[in-house]
């Protein structure tokens, strides 16, 4: 007998959008408030674990076709790169550089070269939680 | 600050929430069987965590602090909760978990019976 998983599949496609945004907004926020790099990443794949518990495996890398592992090494290179781009400046490496910045429609903002190395983060986080659930969730 | 209205409302909404959350955990300790105990514990925690969220960001408001995330919490816990009491029932009743002996019906005692005669 077929399950019927209309209720949980109705909302998990409304949730999902929530916790999406919510840990975009956590990302962003990083700096000034309780957030970054790690929780929105964990919060990020805990959207995409929920998607696994309501769709099945193939519907769920189909809507997202990712290899995670090379969203690791992307996240990576990322960190590693933003360190070593210090270097060029010459000075310590990991230094970390911003500006204030007048942009259309956002106004006055000061952007940091930290949120790159906070994206890397983000990256590897989700690389890894997603690469330990699906590894786990595909062996029989 | 000396808004005392707004202040015996922002009280009566926390203390309304925590109250609801109490009657929910007596009704787990009190009810006979899973269903009911999932209908008491789904229904009034629910509402008893809405109404702490908005108590609590009414008494933000009062300082000139929006805070968002309560309201989105809120709809998150609105839309979520009642569908994870959904899961557990249904997750209960095809596991085999019986009813309470009290009960008069169970319309879904005859489903698969029905379904292979189709």
């Amino acid at each position: 007998m077929k399950p019927n998983d209309v209720v949980l599949q109705t909302i998990t496609t409304v949730a999902a959008f929530i916790i999406v945004l919510f840990s975009i907004q956590l990302f962003f926020a990083g700096h000034y408030n309780p957030g970054g790099g790690f929780i929105g990443g964990l919060l990020t794949s805990g959207a995409i674990v929920l998607l696994l518990l309501a769709f099945d495996i193939k519907t769920v890398s189909t809507i997202f076709p990712f290899d995670y592992k090379i969203m690791t090494a992307i996240g990576l290179l990322l960190s590693v790169g933003t360190g070593a781009g210090a270097l060029l400046f010459d000075v310590p490496f990991l230094t970390h550089a911003y500006e204030y910045f007048h942009l259309p429609l956002l106004g006055e903002q000061s952007l940091h070269t930290a949120v790159i190395f906070d994206t890397g983060v983000y990256l590897v986080v989700i690389g890894i939680t997603m690469t330990i659930i699906q590894t786990i969730g595909e062996s029989e | 600050m000396l808004n005392i209205g707004l202040d015996i409302l922002i009280a009566l909404f926390i203390l309304g929430g925590a109250l609801l959350a109490l009657v929910a955990a007596y009704g787990v300790l009190r009810l006979p069987d899973v269903y009911t105990r999932n209908h008491a514990a789904s229904k009034s925690a629910t509402l008893g965590i809405m109404l702490l969220l908005f108590g609590t960001f009414l008494y933000f408001l009062e300082d000139g602090h929006f805070n968002s995330r309560l309201l989105l919490g809120i709809a998150f816990i609105f839309i979520t909760s009642p569908v994870a009491g959904h899961l557990l029932s249904r997750a209960a009743y095809n596991s085999g978990v019986k009813l309470w002996e009290g009960s008069v019906q169970d319309d879904l005692e005859n489903k698969e019976k029905l379904e292979q005669g189709k």
